[in-house]
């Protein structure tokens, strides 16, 4: 170490930062990204507006960046204000799709559907469901307590009570269980 | 000390620290009682069964209620990165926590700053953060399933929802994705892949393979990849290799599940019921080289 380098201020230790947890909303009208971050902020989301990304072809020219895990919370947030996003995509690979492979397993009395890291199963006879397993998001325990031993069409669904990307893939297998098995 | 890190499903439940019990099929800490449903919880009754069979190995537990809105997990994440690096702890398992890269990074330099370094376990939630955060190689075992272990072999994929089509979530392609985590620098120094067959591995290859005994229903169970990392944790704590851990754990659980006798109905409660005798058959197996389960 040269005799200058103690002169230097010392910088704080801190790991380099990383946007791969943050998602892009995009909207088609700037009116309409001013309305939303005003909910948004409101709600005390911390989100900011930002020019997008070279790969997003839609939209206006102002996109706004947030905690992408909690896109199913957001969705719904604006959604009530009649706000919904045109797009959501990750910032860190805007072409990026969420997953839409389902994977059926049948249990003979017991069917599982498989969406993204999602599984949901339920009992055909009764259409009860009887199981909820994977993801790694903090609703996910609070989904399947909602949820398992309530019937299919009684039950709260994950676009109404979850909060994260994992409630929005069981939302996926709900759907398709619910395709699957109610008229 | 094992430290276990996490979540519970109770939006009141507040930042509760301390010694974990398991009593009337309930998690104790301080004052207060936790169903075991799956989740941390599972996770923990795991650990603490598995610790009883070990001989009275004890679990200390950092918990808080998060029902997915991510206020309970930021305020745990804050107080971590505030406490842990005065802490003491011989393995910490980090589980259902919000995924929030800049905290884990917090939380991470937190445990930089412990005397002795502690062997780092990670799942759920927080192996989301530590992948994104690109630290996954700082963590000595994650224990992923199959979806999971695609997401930490694409390295565009901010979440298991984002993983791309053509890594196919497929069980048979679990050596590939393995491969192609440990390439982006994505897997930690072991991986413990949960499924139909369990894989043990680390950057140089497949170290092991479980397959038995089989219980499909395991595969709809929630709970059962908590409780298998739980069983992986304890047997760290108790001094155990991690590879060595990792493979009893694997082992363990699965003989626990096939002493349930379970429907894809059955409840996680009752394999976690059946660890200590699984543990000790599996360990006795290995003390004499006989295999007493088919």
């Amino acid at each position: 170490m040269s005799f200058f380098e103690f002169l230097k201020p010392k910088k704080e230790k801190k790991l380099p930062e990383s946007d791969q947890d943050r998602g892009i909303l995009v909207f088609e009208h700037t009116s309409e990204v001013i309305r939303a971050e005003n909910v948004l902020k409101a709600s005390g989301w911390k989100i900011r507006v930002m020019g997008p990304p070279p790969e997003i072809q839609s939209g206006c020219d102002l996109v706004i960046e947030f905690p992408l895990i909690e896109e199913l919370n957001i969705v719904r947030t604006l959604q009530k204000v009649g706000a919904s996003p045109l797009e959501i995509v990750p910032v860190s690979s805007p072409l990026l799709q969420p997953v839409n492979l389902f994977q059926i397993k049948d249990f003979d009395q017991y069917l599982m559907v498989r969406a993204a890291n999602m599984k949901l199963t339920v009992e055909k006879k009764t259409l009860d469901i009887v199981n909820i397993s994977g993801g790694g998001c903090p609703d996910v325990p609070y989904l399947a307590q909602e949820m398992v031993g309530k019937s299919l069409s009684k039950a709260p669904s994950p676009n109404e009570i979850g909060h994260t990307l994992c409630g929005y893939a069981l939302q996926l297998a709900y759907e398709e269980m619910t395709r699957r098995c109610l008229p | 000390m094992l430290a276990i890190v996490g979540t519970v499903p109770d939006q009141k439940f507040p930042l509760t620290t301390g010694k974990v019990s398991l009593k009337d099929d309930k998690i104790c800490i301080k004052e207060k009682r936790i169903h075991v449903n799956r989740g941390t919880p599972a996770l923990l009754a795991a650990a603490v069964k598995t610790g009883e069979a070990l001989g009275q190995l004890e679990v200390f537990g950092y918990l808080i209620g998060d029902i997915g809105l991510g206020e309970g997990s930021r305020k745990l994440y804050e107080y971590l990165a505030k406490n842990l690096g005065r802490s003491e702890f011989f393995a910490i398992t980090f589980h259902y926590l919000q995924p929030d890269v800049n905290w884990h990074n917090r939380v991470l330099f937190a445990i930089k700053e412990m005397a002795k370094q502690p062997f780092l376990i990670a799942d759920a939630g927080f192996m989301y953060a530590a992948k994104m955060s690109g630290h996954a190689a700082a963590y000595d075992l994650f224990t992923p399933d199959a979806g999971e272990l695609a997401f930490l072999a694409d390295e565009a994929a901010p979440h298991p929802f984002y993983t791309r089509g053509f890594i196919l979530q497929d069980e048979k392609r679990v050596p590939d994705l393995i491969k192609r985590a440990y390439v982006h620098k994505n897997a930690s120094r072991f991986l413990l892949v949960k499924g139909k067959k369990d894989y043990l591995s680390d950057r140089d290859g497949i170290k092991a393979t479980v397959d038995s005994p089989a219980c499909e229903a395991m595969e709809a169970m929630g709970g059962t990849g908590d409780t298998l990392t739980g069983i992986a944790a304890a047997l760290i704590e108790s001094g155990m290799e991690i590879s060595k851990a990792a493979i009893v754990a694997a082992k363990a659980n699965r003989l626990a599940g096939y002493y349930a006798r379970p429907t894809p109905a059955t409840q996680v409660i009752e394999i976690i019921r059946q660890i200590p005798g699984a543990l000790e058959e599996i360990l006795q197996e290995k003390l004499t080289g006989k295999a007493t389960t088919k």
